[in-house]
């Protein structure tokens, strides 16, 4: 493709932002935008973690005190669990590597100042933020949190109290924070957009646009209808539980000896918008890891991406089939048996794609001068846990086997692999590649290979387990296990929890060289990896027009690398054609 | 003369002060009963625990459904008769009320308190419950009870007649009766009942059973133990 | 590291997949008619998944070793055939086993969830409410008397509610807390929720549906050994969804025929 746009113009800007509330906190600077994205993903992940601990210590100590909280009952679990998942899924996978990354680097990789929507993009952060601080408020109203797990199936998150402790207010300050926080990510998705559209330098082609600019652009599509759908789910869920509405609820159900007045809803229908926001969701937390791989390997390859075009119609297949499969959520839901094959055909076929990417990846790495610094141990490891979690996921697409799978615990290993672990190596390969950039200095390797090492052993001691509990026929949700259930799975349920509990705690390490190297690491160059892309043609960290005013001319694609050239072995962008 | 007048009004001063104070309780009467009914109950089932294996292996034979507990000689258990009208009023009592959870029942089926006197909880069993009453004047709560944990201490503080089951095992039913007087009797498997520390005098009593209803009656309360009894109206469905 | 890394990957993709093949924790063994079909599906599934994890991941793994000197000096190389050949590979391989999956599976499926239900079924109401499941037997007549969720009366046994004053057909049916069937006999089950979504599952006989508040859901199956397995709850339906379980009982037709006369003299 050669269309070029025009220079890239923002509407009217004025100096640099001078005042502390407009530099770090009410700022429209798309970089800072990225960095409490980011802050907000960190205190997230910490809280869900913590909470994944806890879950954790009960399955293997059922009758042990935890820590804080005491002994575990049913509802604590459960609450526990659901507000896990929430704020996982939701204030990280979908925060850090689309939302965090994206703000600060998308600007910078179409050579723009900054997004057209400054304004907002400000507000989708602070609307995140609201939303986040509302999810965590049901912790604190007297009945907690609800209890309906993360997919909140109606009826049971839509009649109100009467179904469970946190059903209550909780469940309400969960729907409202989920429809908040959809706000603000379409208002993020419509800057993503509208930046890779009309805001590329001169030169800059869509063809010429890094990997991971493109997974943040098919990320931001895949968004804006599936939040849309999600959150006219959740207007109707909060009326049926507030209003007395039916949408969800039928007639003569009886909850707590008492016969409800609703009438007329259907639970399948909240399952049908649920999962048709709820599949390309999964798609948003990986396609941008996938992008982040992609433009990651080759810099540290030193060798183009192979099959460049191909990667990129990879990634767009998945997002436009990402729509096609919802329904192997809903096998076994009770929806006609039929459609589930019209599900899980094109649920097969997007391990198609999946495949190919790897193997993309897979050939890229061959015959590389491959350097080993963290950043490219993580993506060398997202290789592994992808494959690892894409191939699980092939039992799951096929209904027949899926009828003795369905709720058990390989579900639970294989969207841990998938979302838990690939999508955050491809957030750790981010933030050791683009931390100097963002910060001005180099993170500490040493420590990094220390933490890849630690938590590569980690996660495939804690969720490769769990494939073995799910052929055995362990369910899932369970909040402990009787003796006479499952007593065969309790040894593996305590390796579990171990390996969790150490894994969890060597991510200090991560975290103390995040603080560390913020203030007292090395000072990092304009580009310490000797990579191509526009955001390393200008300092580190940016000043705050990116470029310094300068408008860029881009001559080259994103990736030419292991080619003879004045620098060495790679062209950047902005070099001369 | 002055001296007589004074030693007298000592006497009278010492008498009074001296003088035990006559106890209330010696004056007290009581009513005493017998609840039955007349024609067909409904049967009460078996109660089977399949689904809790370290309940049900605590039943040689299966306990049966307490809706409806007679006894011999058309007795009715679980009927609480206590004073409606006419009570002078009654000091909550300071000792706690004890329910029992055993064998994944509630012992006893119906347990009855003054509003505001302490009710304590335990659970005896190898598993976890939930209790839930289900008040209609009083805050609805409902608790996990993992086996082992100290009983759960509570109390209503409004009059209420409380059905209240398990969350986790759906056969365990009772029901907590709050009431604002502490004249109450509640009638055991010989349909017998009794209610003592009643001061003489006119009262109405009322007696209540969870699926026959309610019946009153007056009586009329004197130095002599007074006799009430009820019957209620059963029928089989 | 890079050795590391690439000897990690090795052991790690060995041992896993050799406690995969040794079955260690494994499925138990099934008692159903679709039983066998849907084990071989799994199997047949196993391997092709396995085969491509070990070969995927040892291919990571050799790469990597084998670009693991990075002081050595050696060219670049490009993949041979650049990215066609792997195009082409990852779509034919795939595909092919993913029509092959596809054709299988849909029938195992329909035999399981959309074949018509043989006359002789055995007809068996269920119905799943927090946090316990029902079982009702039409009794002599056949018929199942109408439930009345305003007559449910969980503490006096009556768990349909149903209404035998008034109602000729309920006064037979027989409720139980446990599902006992015939051997070799087909089941036709219809479920009701009472309140939100359950689930009925029993790993024994590879079968699970949700039972869904609104909908009556029918789900057959024929069991083909005399045995005592557990029905759980796998849809998460409130605190004490972790408890909420039940036996089936495979039982034969004498000692059924027995069972039920038991079950009815206790109604």
């Amino acid at each position: 493709m050669t269309t070029v746009s025009t220079p890239p113009t923002v509407a009217h800007h004025h100096g640099p932002p001078t005042t502390f509330i407009s530099k770090y906190v009410f700022s429209t600077d798309h970089k800072v935008i990225g960095k409490q994205y980011l802050g907000l993903a960190l205190v997230a992940v910490t809280t869900g973690m913590v909470l994944s601990w806890y879950m954790r210590f009960h399955l293997a100590f059922p009758d042990a005190k935890a820590p804080g909280l005491g002994t575990i009952t049913p509802e604590q679990y459960l609450q526990l669990m659901t507000m896990h998942g929430t704020i996982m899924v939701f204030f990280v996978l979908t925060t850090a590597p689309f939302a965090g990354f994206g703000n600060f680097f998308l600007p910078l990789h179409t050579g723009a100042e900054d997004m057209p929507f400054p304004h907002f993009n400000m507000m989708s952060f602070w609307v995140t933020l609201t939303a986040f601080l509302v999810l965590v408020a049901a912790f604190v109203v007297p009945e907690g949190p609800p209890l309906a797990g993360w997919t909140a199936y109606a009826p049971l998150s839509a009649v109100g109290s009467g179904s469970g402790p946190g059903e209550g207010t909780g469940q309400t300050l969960w729907a409202i924070s989920i429809f908040i926080f959809c706000i603000g990510q379409l208002l993020g998705a419509l800057n993503f957009i509208c930046t890779v559209l009309d805001m590329r330098t001169k030169g800059l082609s869509l063809a010429r646009l890094p990997y991971v600019t493109w997974a943040w652009f098919i990320t931001s599509v895949i968004g804006l209808i599936a939040f849309s759908v999600l959150s006219s789910a959740c207007v109707l869920l909060i009326l049926d539980r507030v209003a007395g509405t039916s949408f969800f609820i039928p007639a003569g159900l009886v909850v707590n000896d008492r016969v409800l007045t609703h009438a007329g809803g259907s639970p399948l229908l909240w399952q049908h918008l649920f999962w048709f926001f709820g599949h390309p969701e999964v798609y948003i937390a990986i396609l941008p890891g996938f992008g982040i791989i992609s433009t990651i390997l080759p810099a540290f390859a030193r060798k183009p991406l192979l099959g460049p075009r191909v990667m990129i119609g990879c990634m767009a297949a998945i997002g436009f089939l990402s729509y096609t499969v919802w329904g192997h959520h809903m096998f076994l839901s009770g929806m006609n048996p039929t459609s589930a094959m019209g599900f899980s055909v094109p649920t097969l076929i997007i391990t198609i794609p999946a495949t190919i990417a790897t193997l993309l990846w897979l050939g890229t790495l061959y015959g590389s001068k491959y350097r080993f610094t963290t950043a490219g141990l993580f993506c060398l490891g997202f290789i592994s846990v992808f494959i690892t979690g894409g191939l699980s996921g092939f039992f799951l697409a096929q209904p027949s086997i899926d009828t003795y799978l369905h709720a058990t615990y390989f579900v639970v290993a294989h969207f841990h692999f998938v979302m838990a672990v690939a999508a955050i190596f491809g957030i750790f390969a981010g933030t050791y590649f683009w931390f100097p950039k963002m910060f001005g200095r180099m993170m500490n390797e040493t420590l990094g290979k220390w933490h890849f090492a630690l938590t590569f052993i980690g996660v495939y001691a804690v969720f490769m387990p769990m494939h073995y509990l799910g052929l055995a026929g362990n369910v899932r949700r369970y909040s402990s296990f009787p003796a006479e259930y499952m007593g065969q799975a309790l040894p593996l349920h305590k390796w579990i929890t171990i390996a969790a509990l150490f894994t969890g705690a060597v991510q200090l390490i991560f975290l103390y060289n995040l603080i560390r190297s913020r203030f007292a690491g090395e000072q990092a160059p304009d580009n310490p990896w000797e990579a191509t892309s526009l955001e390393w043609s200008t300092q580190s960290p940016p000043p705050w027009d990116n470029f310094g005013g300068r408008h860029l001319v881009v001559s080259h694609g994103p990736d030419e690398y292991g080619v003879q050239s004045p620098r060495g072995d790679y062209i950047m962008q902005t070099d001369p054609p | 003369m002055t001296r007589t007048i004074a030693a007298l009004g000592v006497a009278l001063i010492g008498t009074t002060a001296w003088a035990p104070s006559a106890p209330r309780a010696t004056l007290a009467g009581s009513v005493t009963g017998t609840i039955t009914f007349t024609g067909t109950p409904p049967k009460m089932k078996p109660i089977d625990m399949a689904k809790e294996p370290s309940c049900a292996k605590q039943h040689a034979t299966p306990i049966e459904t307490e809706t409806v507990v007679t006894g011999p000689n058309n007795a009715l258990q679980y009927v609480v008769v206590y004073v409606s009208a006419g009570d002078q009023g009654s000091e909550t009592p300071t000792t706690p009320v004890h329910l029992e959870q055993k064998g994944c029942q509630y012992i006893p089926h119906v347990v009855v308190m003054h509003a505001g006197q302490s009710l304590e909880i335990a659970n005896n069993d190898q598993t976890s419950h939930n209790i839930h009453p289900l008040p209609t004047k009083n805050p609805e709560w409902n608790k996990s009870q993992p086996p082992g944990s100290p009983p759960i201490v509570t109390k209503y503080d409004n009059p209420d007649f409380i059905p209240v089951k398990c969350n986790v095992h759906p056969w365990m039913h009772g029901y907590h009766i709050v009431l604002a007087t502490s004249h109450f009797g509640l009638s055991g498997n010989d349909g017998t009942y009794t209610i003592t520390g009643l001061p003489p005098g006119k009262y109405t009593l009322t007696a209540w059973h969870e699926k026959f209803g309610t019946m009153t009656q007056d009586v009329t309360v004197g130095a002599q133990p007074t006799k009430a009894d009820f019957q209620f109206k059963a029928t089989p469905y | 590291m890079a050795k590391l890394f690439a000897a990690l990957v090795a052991v790690i993709t060995i041992v896993s997949t050799g406690i995969f093949v040794a079955r260690t924790w494994w499925l138990p063994p099934d008692i159903s008619v679709v039983g066998p079909s849907i084990d071989s599906q799994l199997v047949e599934t196993m391997v092709a998944a396995g085969v491509l994890f070990v070969v995927s991941q040892l291919t990571l793994a050799v790469f990597v070793w084998r670009v693991s000197d990075e002081k050595k000096e050696r060219p670049i190389r490009r993949f041979p055939g650049g990215a066609t050949p792997l195009v082409v590979l990852a779509t034919a391989l795939v595909g092919v086993e993913v029509l092959t999956l596809s054709l299988v599976g849909s029938k195992i499926w329909y035999n399981t969830f959309l074949a018509p239900v043989p006359a002789n079924a055995l007809k068996v109401d269920v119905q799943a409410g927090q946090f316990a499941f029902y079982f009702r037997y039409p009794g002599p007549d056949g018929t199942f008397g109408t439930p009345h969720p305003d007559k449910i009366d969980e503490g006096g046994g009556n768990f349909f509610g149903l209404d035998p004053a008034n109602d000729i057909d309920a006064r037979d049916d027989i409720v139980t807390a446990e599902l006992a069937v015939p051997v070799n006999r087909p089941v036709l089950l219809t479920m009701h929720a009472k309140d939100v979504i359950h689930s009925f599952y029993v790993p024994e006989l590879r079968l699970q549906q949700d039972f869904v508040p609104g909908l009556v859901i029918p789900l057959h199956f024929t069991a083909t050994q005399v045995a005592k397995t557990e029905i759980v709850c796998t849809q998460l339906c409130g605190l004490g969804h972790y408890n909420m379980k039940t036996y089936l009982e495979v039982m034969s037709q004498a000692d059924f025929d027995k069972w039920l006369k038991d079950q009815a003299a206790a109604q």
